[in-house]
């Protein structure tokens, strides 16, 4: 028994449930049961698989005698997979669970086989991509992982936004796609000199030497690549618009650990197959990764859907992994090991706090449009009421992600400002002073982040209903509960217990920078956090769990010592009369004064329309309309989709649907290719 | 000896926090009716207003849930705890490791958060205004908040707040202009972040201005009493960790306990400075408006960038 044998019998579980789904088609109850438990079980086996990696920093790899003559697929399982195998294993787990609750409510409306074994194939696929060990295996997963996602977003395909949004979805990760396969390209043809075919393994990529040259073309192009499907801005444009159309078990999974796939991509081409780099390499992903977190979060804010609300919100949250991975980089290329596993750590952490925060408000986003078919929060409102156990774990995902103590958003924010702290003993003066502001920046995400989540939270479950119908509202279910219930309590507990984490991704670090952080991260014990030297810096997540609480249930004791009574009251509201629930605060009266300051950076339209019949002092009826748009699009995506269809509707001339006229290209090529050749 | 002597003097500084808290907020109201040619109800008011507070019964709206109830509680019990982190007496006692300077911002942030759930909790006009504001001037403050920390970290190389003193107070006297920009910064970051003019106005009940007390609005009796101590403490605490990290000088090395009266007296007369310090800030400016608050916090921000350049350069 070794943890390869754990991950590959849960990817051969996996892919064995999908020959059971059409023999339970008919029965669609039994399929969901029987099918997410499968998914969950291998996702727990793969779960260990990747601990026991991670935690033993062992090494294993095979040859799996399948594929193209000569071109046998090889996987391996290091401490670096063994950690993205655990991230994907412990959320897959949660998700699939819930799901089963979930996916029962969509049964009313349609069948759900597609979505059945398009989901497990889609984990299995991520899976594939996290073990695969050379350029073909590693593409064929890939492929699989997005093209299994594809039909999951497509899965209510009637509506026309959906197949809007997946044919955007597959069109970028294609491009994406393209990008990755040519990287591996100079890397192959590189790591033998053009010679054969054998350098499509990593392991021929990671003893090549690599020119330059080549291998900033090579960098560059797989970032890119990752990027488009990381969701980093300016290649971010298909997320918003996907994971909202998704049923949200499956956003949970994209959001959560789809987008980490192309972070492990990443930081597998840069930390292991090209190994040395250039600091100016880092620097491009740092001013990247910033750009992506700020605008990110500021996107955020405007939306009042709240499932494109946490798209966004991912797209943020990619930005600051990346401005991990980029310190890391940084402090690699000018060799500092020990700083490097900070900012890895750091990075890699949020990899895992992310997924878990995520994929909790993604569930919860879920058990809300479940309960009230609704996504719009400029209709939702005082759902704490009637969803208590829903609003409460969507609230300790919105402190997760809003960086507060002592939750794991919390941490992992708190180790990359470590990281950007440490940068004034990089050699470069440009660096020194350029990488604190990224700090700022970073910190004004944070708080940013803080202010859309209270928008979130506060719309949707505060104040009272905004909807005209209020219909009958009901609490998520059993299995759903269990889902959030379990990812709501590792988000606490990977908060309150970072020192012993960060002892478990040692050989990581290790792995990838040759630097250890553990001896020193828990110096004093799992009380304390001490990432560098306890006299730079230290934070005791437990104790500030424990005292907050002990203070506040004093302090309560002490005020209820004498018992007073409550006076339950109407509103007061400074003493105006007949407050209707129209008059609430809505999100979009929430976020004005961030979208007047912040306004300029995008495309705005406001339009109000009054209509006075008498007189305008008395006005009847006033119509308020705001459209909040990517610059993107009109700067980007527009012309460049302007320019290929116009190219399109050329080449299109070609073709005029006459025998002869194909017959006669056929002869003229025939005749150019004989006279060239 | 070695854990009761750090315990009893983390204990003191509590209880210091606790009362003298409500007296500086005194002070400085004091203070103001002063300038302003007005009687002043004296230093132990506040006091008395929160026991007043205290014997009230509590009046909920009817539609309030658990989050407006737990808050005050939690507001209190954050503050508190941020309370044993800031070194205000002496420098390591046992809590002042729990937490950095940026964790204590994010202590602050506890506070803050749940405020806003509160001002969203019973779906008022006023509560959702003073929560969007609240929200949207903190987001401002954050950046200007952390580049001043990163100013004042490299000189001490260290983001410990116990670090911090130690290095400045019990090293080497330097003048260092990188401190001064940080500080202005820091004053700056401090009127917005407790809600004193030209951000917000402490006084102000009933406008259309308001910001913090438009999200507190349907609070009464012990909850009210709480968050307004809370805000007291607040106060208080930027106070004392603006003394901490740029005029150290006078508080108690670990263990030096013939020092402490010598500190007390210290503190007093800091904080009676910082008082008018106050004072003639509140009293000069006018109240800004909302929008030109970025102006106002992006000099914050410029400052501390200053004194991030000018280490780099002169020092």
């Amino acid at each position: 028994m070794s943890p390869f044998v754990l991950a590959s019998f849960s990817i051969l579980l996996l892919l064995f449930s999908l020959v059971l789904a059409p023999i339970f088609a008919r029965r669609q109850r039994l399929l969901i049961y029987v099918s997410f438990t499968l998914a969950a079980f291998s996702s727990l086996t793969a779960l260990a698989a990747g601990i026991w990696t991670v935690g033993k920093g062992s090494v294993e790899s095979y040859i799996l005698l399948l594929g193209l003559p000569e071109l046998p697929f090889h996987l391996r399982l290091d401490p670096l997979s063994g950690f993205f195998l655990t991230v994907i294993g412990l959320l897959g787990l949660f998700v699939s669970i819930y799901s089963i609750g979930y996916v029962k409510g969509i049964l009313s409306h349609r069948p759900v086989t597609s979505l059945v074994i398009f989901y497990n194939l889609f984990i299995a696929g991520m899976f594939m991509v996290i073990v695969a060990d050379d350029a073909f295996f590693f593409l064929i997963s890939w492929e699989v992982m997005a093209a299994s996602s594809y039909f999951l977003v497509m899965f209510e395909d009637e509506r026309a936004e959906n197949r809007r949004a997946a044919f955007t979805y597959l069109l970028i990760a294609h491009v994406g796609a393209i990008a990755i396969l040519l990287s591996f390209g100079v890397m192959a043809g590189l790591a033998t000199g053009f010679e054969s075919f054998n350098g499509y393994t990593f392991d021929a990529m990671r003893h090549a030497e690599f020119p330059v040259r080549w291998a900033t073309a090579a960098f560059f192009l797989a970032f890119f690549g990752f990027a488009a499907k990381a969701g980093m801005i300016p290649l971010h444009v298909w997320l918003p618009e996907a994971h909202p159309v998704a049923p949200s078990n499956v956003s949970a999974l994209m959001s959560g650990v789809m987008l980490k796939t192309a972070i492990y991509g990443i930081i597998r081409v840069t930390f292991d197959l090209v190994r040395i780099f250039p600091w100016w390499w880092g620097a491009i992903v740092l001013a990247l990764g910033l750009i992506t977190a700020v605008m990110g979060i500021l996107y955020a804010i405007m939306q009042q859907d709240l499932k494109r609300l946490l798209a966004y919100s991912s797209v943020e949250n990619i930005g600051i992994i990346l401005i991990g991975v980029s310190l890391a980089m940084v402090f690699s290329s000018f060799q500092m090991p020990v700083f490097s596993a900070l900012a890895l750590t750091a990075s890699l952490y949020h990899v895992l706090n992310h997924a878990m925060f995520k994929g909790l408000l993604f569930m919860g986003a879920g058990a809300v449009l479940h309960a009230t078919g609704e996504r719009n929060m400029e209709r939702m409102g005082g759902l704490i009421h009637k969803m208590p156990w829903t609003s409460a774990f969507f609230l300790i995902g919105c402190i997760s992600i809003s960086a507060l103590p002592p939750f794991n958003g919390f941490v992992s924010e708190w180790l990359t400002f470590q990281a950007f702290l440490l940068s004034p003993a990089v050699p470069s003066p440009l660096l020194k002073l350029l990488i604190p502001l990224g700090a700022s920046l970073l910190a004004l995400t944070a708080a940013l982040a803080a202010t859309c989540f209270v928008k979130a939270f506060g719309m949707t479950f505060l104040g009272q209903w905004r909807g005209h119908h209020p219909q009958h509202i009901h609490e998520a279910d059993g299995t759903m509960k269990t889902g959030m219930i379990l990812t709501a309590v590792t988000c606490l507990c990977l908060g309150i217990l970072p020192t012993i984490v960060i002892g478990w991704m040692d050989t990581l670090t290790e792995q990838l920078t040759g630097g250890r952080l553990a001896s020193t991260a828990g110096e004093f014990g799992w009380l304390w956090l001490t990432p560098i030297s306890h006299a730079r810096a230290s934070y005791s997540a437990p104790l500030i769990f424990l005292i907050i609480p002990a203070v506040v249930s004093l302090v309560y004791l002490f005020l209820h010592i004498r018992k007073k009574a409550i006076h339950r009251v109407p509103l007061w509201d400074c003493g105006f009369q007949k407050i209707t629930t129209r008059m609430q605060y809505t999100g979009t009266s929430f976020s004005m004064p961030l979208r007047r300051i912040f306004g300029f950076l995008f495309r705005i339209r406001e339009d109000v329309r009054i209509e006075a019949p008498r007189h305008k002092a008395f006005p009847q009826k006033i119509h308020y309309r705001l459209r909040v748009r990517d610059r993107l699009w009109e700067w980007f995506y527009n012309p460049v989709a302007d320019a290929s269809f116009w190219l399109a509707r050329r080449v299109g001339r070609l073709q005029q649907g006459r025998i002869q006229v194909y017959l006669i290209y056929s002869f003229v090529t025939i005749i150019i290719l004989l006279v060239l050749l | 000896m070695n854990i009761i002597y750090p315990a009893a003097v983390e204990v003191l500084q509590f209880l210091i926090l606790l009362f003298a808290a409500p007296v500086f907020v005194g002070w400085v109201r004091m203070l103001k009716c002063w300038f302003q040619g007005r009687t002043s109800a004296g230093l132990l008011q506040p006091h008395r207003d929160i026991m007043k507070l205290f014997y009230k019964d509590v009046v909920l709206a009817e539609n309030a849930s658990w989050i407006f109830r737990f808050t005050p509680y939690l507001v209190f019990g954050a503050t508190a705890v941020a309370g044993g982190v800031i070194p205000i007496l002496s420098v390591g006692l046992p809590l002042s490791a729990t937490a950095d300077i940026i964790a204590l911002v994010a202590l602050f942030t506890i506070s803050r958060f749940f405020t806003a759930l509160a001002g969203l909790d019973i779906g008022t006009a006023f509560g959702g205004m003073g929560s969007s504001r609240e929200k949207t001037i903190a987001s401002l403050a954050e950046p200007a908040m952390l580049m001043a920390i990163f100013t004042v970290s490299l000189v001490s190389q260290s983001t410990s707040l116990s670090q911090m003193v130690n290095v400045i107070a019990h090293g080497e006297f330097v003048l260092r202009p990188s401190l001064a920009f940080a500080l202005l910064a820091f004053v700056l970051i401090t009127l917005a972040e407790t809600g004193r003019i030209p951000v917000d106005n402490p006084a102000t009940h009933l406008e259309l201005t308001m910001i913090h007390e438009a999200m507190i609005l349907e609070y009464s009796g012990r909850h009210l009493a709480l968050i307004e101590w809370a805000g007291m403490m607040k106060l208080f605490l930027f106070t004392a960790l603006g003394i901490a990290s740029f005029f150290p000088w006078g508080i108690a090395a670990a263990g030096d306990i013939a020092f402490l009266p010598v500190t007390t007296v210290l503190l007093l007369f800091k904080l009676i400075l910082a008082g008018i310090g106050l004072v003639l800030i509140e009293t000069g400016l006018a109240k800004m408006r909302l929008f030109r608050l970025t102006e106002f916090l992006g000099s914050a921000f410029l400052f501390a960038t200053l004194g991030l350049l000018s280490y780099f350069i002169l020092e």
